[in-house]
């Protein structure tokens, strides 16, 4: 998706040359005043203090960023230590991406890999059944889940009937249903883009490493992988990033010993702490990880852009 | 093809402002049940919005995070009341205003978080204390130690309230301290208290803290009284404790928000909550018990005998939770974010 | 023959496939089928009925899901109306003008909805409403919408418009076309798929969003995914499971329409 905005196809000039500032003007204006001015008062909001029992007092301060990166103790006086409890919920989080992105890859790239190798016909209904069910509310795909892992819920109920276990499976609440709950919602980012540069592949290189003797697996590692890569790249940023500041499958599926940035800075707004600095602190730091990561997306792509 | 589209969108916005007399309450979630909300649209033509909340402290901060002047009434709990009327959000309800004020039970009239009910109304009261699976722990349960050292095949299947008040009040019982001291080693022994205690809870959830008993998800469950009988009614074998070290008791009021945008509507509907009609409505729904006088012969049989509404003999006297002063407030917040991270 | 398809099938890949599907299906359809269920509990099995379907549309709660469902499609409607004519607009601004130095900018400025993590927008459009003293209700979901629908909106409509050649302009204005009958009678027809891909997919994203509509909404004011998500969060209940298949069909529905609708459209640029 970034590559296709960022696409630059410099189109001969027509009629519309004289207008264009017009007409981009109206975007320029709805997102500049209603996201772009917003997101730097947050910046602001991050520096200001927090009124006691809620609220904000425009007032400059550190104690936002002092909060998240320092413990000063119960009582606020000893001496400041490093202050592991935040850090370890941006360590979750990008740990839980991770594993959620890793999870869409090993599950999406044969699947992907399979659907671009079949029939041009067939394929086109693949890939309609592998997206329908992301245009399902992502709410409501979130709640499925839930209701599927339940310990009294289908999936149990089935194993024990079955016999596989003795007791339900505790999946709901662990790090496992938090990833099973990004994987469903961001699967066909993973699978489109690699279904993109497989089904682009030119498959006469692989039978050419095949005539040479090698075998099938070296020629997907050795030959394939290499040419398809930017997909996969493309996919992982696309699963990664939004899952990184995901909030409904963590704090649906995930329980208190899951909690991810998503719910922190929910927790700071919507919940009982209400700590609007400190939430505007979070989401900024969040901010500048997916920037940090976009940025690395941009320069890799580049530099295939050029090669 | 034009026009029709074009008048599509200008009936879109008509409908989206239409005006009526309106009420915007801001009320705790499965409590007041739909059909006394009809009731009340119907008998005053007012139409209702509800918007719900799961902690005292939610609703504080939502106010004061800017939805203060958007809502009418508001439901908080007594130690609530009392911040909410130092922060200056409640309106004030002048002498003579409700018609039905006479309908208080003479006991509820004079309390220390509103002194002769200048801004709120009893609403419902109650306990906190919790409910343990009885499939699952036939053990001695009149102990906080059930949620604070929890014995081994319990841990883990524990979820408590999303409530600061609450919490750290019951962790105060149960060390014996008391509650809102500035003794900086009671204080501490909190901290390590619940710090302690929590990789034994699997789930911080009010709004889901009687599904949770009902599915089985948890064995043990921090619980308000009335919510515990309901989740005994949908079948779950839960029994609900009176642990002797103490208990939670608290009463809901119902309160005039400041800046109320239908203040004469929020008025009515103190007015109707007076009833003894409609406030029996409310408890034989929610399964609390009223503040207000002549329900009796109007509620369900068994809401009187229930085991949730009636201690054992031997049960110590309910403890309302504390306004702490800012000093030791602070403190309190702190310990309640390092112990939700 | 028999060398392409000795490089082009390795086994395991349709089981993972087969995973996949299972995955991305199975919760859907027993959440569909426990829809079914007679019984209040949603643990035991009872037997079938449509009941919980009759209490979605005329039980106790009906008048709240009702409203709440109302407030998500005139919002959709709306929200993506504007926001498809503001990216039009732009997408045309962008690629049918001379290069100029806004222009990178302008890409990266509208595809920032889409790069913005979802809970920073919702932060700072609460935060932005509330400093202005903007009051939170129906219209600020409606400018919140807007916003984040213009990139998704764009999308589609940018491809389109790259697949026209500018031959078809400079044909019309050799014959001294207007620049309004230029679009009305050129690009207009021509962009017309990508137009309502575009419409229909901010259509989509609209009614799917859940999280900046959960920070911006005023005292009252609930879209389908809010009121889903308050009644969920008492546990799941066999009327929102209901509820659910509904707009599970609904979906489907509207996604099968679109995917015909953009072969029909790509017939159309081919010929």
């Amino acid at each position: 998706m970034a590559t296709e905005i960022g696409r630059d196809d410099g189109q001969a000039a027509g009629a519309f040359d004289p207008l264009k500032y017009w007409l981009i003007l109206p975007a320029w204006l709805v997102i500049g005043f209603f996201l772009l001015a917003p997101i730097c008062l947050v910046l602001v909001f991050s520096f200001l203090t927090k009124e006691f029992r809620g609220g904000v007092i425009w007032e400059f301060s550190l104690a936002a960023y002092d909060q998240f990166l320092f413990d000063r103790g119960l009582f606020g006086d000893e001496p400041p230590r490093i202050q592991w409890t935040y850090i370890e919920v941006f360590g979750r989080s990008i740990f839980q991406a991770g594993m959620a992105t890793l999870l869409c890859l090993v599950i999406g790239f044969p699947t992907a890999f399979y659907i671009a190798t079949r029939p041009r016909r067939v394929r086109a209904v693949w890939l309609f059944l592998v997206t329908v069910p992301y245009w399902v509310n992502l709410l409501i795909r979130t709640v499925s889940m839930k209701f599927l892992l339940r310990d009294s819920g289908p999936l149990n109920e089935f194993l024990l009937f079955v016999g596989v276990v003795d007791e339900p499976l505790g999946i709901v609440n662990t790090g496992l249903a938090v990833q099973l709950g990004l994987f469903y919602s961001y699967l066909p980012f993973m699978v489109l883009p690699i279904f993109a540069t497989v089904e682009r592949y030119d498959f006469a290189l692989s039978e050419a490493a095949a005539d040479l003797y090698a075998d099938r697996w070296t020629v997907l590692r050795k030959i394939l992988l290499p040419i398809v890569a930017p997909g996969i790249v493309a996919g992982s940023i696309l699963v990664f990033v939004p899952s990184l500041g995901a909030f409904l499958a963590p704090d649906m599926l995930g329980g208190a010993k899951n909690f991810m940035i998503g719910s922190l800075i929910d927790e700071q707004f919507n919940g009982n702490a209400g700590n609007w600095p400190f939430g505007s602190a979070a989401s900024m730091i969040l901010l500048s990880l997916v920037l940090v990561a976009l940025f690395f997306y941009a320069r890799q792509t580049g530099r295939q852009g050029r090669a | 093809m034009k026009r029709v589209l074009c008048t599509f969108v200008l009936v879109l916005f008509a409908t989206a402002s239409a005006a009526q007399e309106k009420i915007s309450i801001y009320h705790w979630f499965e409590y007041i049940p739909q059909e006394l909300l009809d009731k009340f649209s119907e008998e005053t033509g007012i139409e209702v919005v509800m918007d719900t909340y799961d902690s005292n402290e939610t609703l504080l901060s939502t106010l004061k995070g800017g939805k203060l002047g958007s809502y009418d009434v508001a439901v908080p709990g007594d130690y609530m009341v009392k911040i909410l009327i130092s922060e200056g959000m409640l309106d004030e309800i002048m002498p003579g205003e409700l018609a039905n004020f006479g309908n208080i039970q003479p006991q509820w009239v004079d309390v220390d978080f509103d002194p002769g009910r200048k801004h709120s109304i009893p609403y419902q009261w109650g306990t906190t204390n919790f409910s343990v699976n009885r499939d699952a722990y036939t053990g001695d349960i009149r102990t906080t130690a059930i949620l604070f050292d929890p014995p081994e095949v319990l841990r883990g299947k524990i979820n408590v309230l999303d409530s600061r008040g609450e919490l750290l009040a019951l962790a105060s019982l149960h060390l014996g301290i008391p509650q809102c001291t500035s003794d900086r080693e009671q204080l501490q022994a909190l901290d390590d208290l619940v710090q302690g205690a929590k990789q034994h809870w699997a789930s911080f959830n009010s709004a889901g803290a009687k599904e949770v008993l009902v599915s089985g998800e948890a064995w043990v469950g921090m619980i308000w009284n009335g919510f515990a009988a309901k989740a005994r009614a949908e079948g779950a074998n839960i029994e609900y404790s009176y642990p002797r070290e103490g208990m939670i008791a608290w009463m809901d009021n119902v309160v005039l928000l400041k800046d109320a945008p239908n203040r004469a509507s929020g008025i009515k509907f103190l007015d109707f909550l007076l009833e003894p009609e409609n406030s029996a409505a409310v408890t034989n729904y929610a399964r609390y018990s009223s503040g207000i006088a002549g329900v009796e012969a109007l509620l369900d049989e068994e809401l009187l005998s229930q085991p949730e509404a009636v201690p054992p003999a031997d049960a110590p006297s309910g403890t309302f939770v504390e306004v702490c002063d800012p000093e030791v407030d602070k403190v309190y917040d702190q310990i309640w974010t390092r112990l939700k991270q | 023959m028999s060398k392409v398809a000795y490089v082009k099938r390795y086994t395991g890949f349709l089981t993972m496939t087969m995973v996949c599907l299972t995955i991305l299906y199975a919760p859907l359809i027993i959440v569909a089928i426990y829809s079914f269920n007679s019984s209040p509990s949603i643990i035991v099995w009872e037997g079938l009925s449509l009941h919980w379907y009759w209490d979605v549309f005329f039980g106790i709660e009906s008048g709240k899901f009702k409203t709440a469902a109302w407030n998500s499609l005139s919002i959709a409607v709306m929200a993506s109306l504007t926001s498809t004519t503001i990216a039009t607009a732009a997408a045309i601004g962008i690629l049918r003008g001379r290069a100029f130095r806004g222009r990178n900018l302008s890409f990266m400025l509208i595809s920032m909805p889409i790069m913005v993590p979802e809970i920073v927008t919702a932060v700072a459009t609460l935060i932005f409403f509330s400093a202005i003293g903007f009051v939170l209700g129906y219209s600020s979901i409606l400018v919140a919408h807007i916003v984040f629908c213009i990139p998704f909106a764009y999308l589609p409509i940018a491809a389109r418009l790259r697949g026209i050649e500018p031959v078809f302009e400079e044909a019309a204005l050799d014959l001294y076309a207007s620049r309004g009958q230029l679009f009305r009678h050129v690009i207009f027809p021509m962009l017309l798929p990508g137009i309502l891909a575009g419409l229909l997919l901010a259509f989509i994203v609209s009614l799917d969003d859940f999280i900046i509509t959960n920070f911006v909404k005023g005292a009252g004011i609930e879209t389908l995914p809010t009121a889903i998500f308050g009644a969920v969060k008492q546990g799941i209940k066999p009327n929102i499971m209901a509820l659910s298949t509904i707009m599970l069909l609904v979906s489907i529905v509207c996604v099968t329409l679109s995917y015909l609708l953009s072969r029909v459209g790509s017939h159309g640029g081919r010929e």
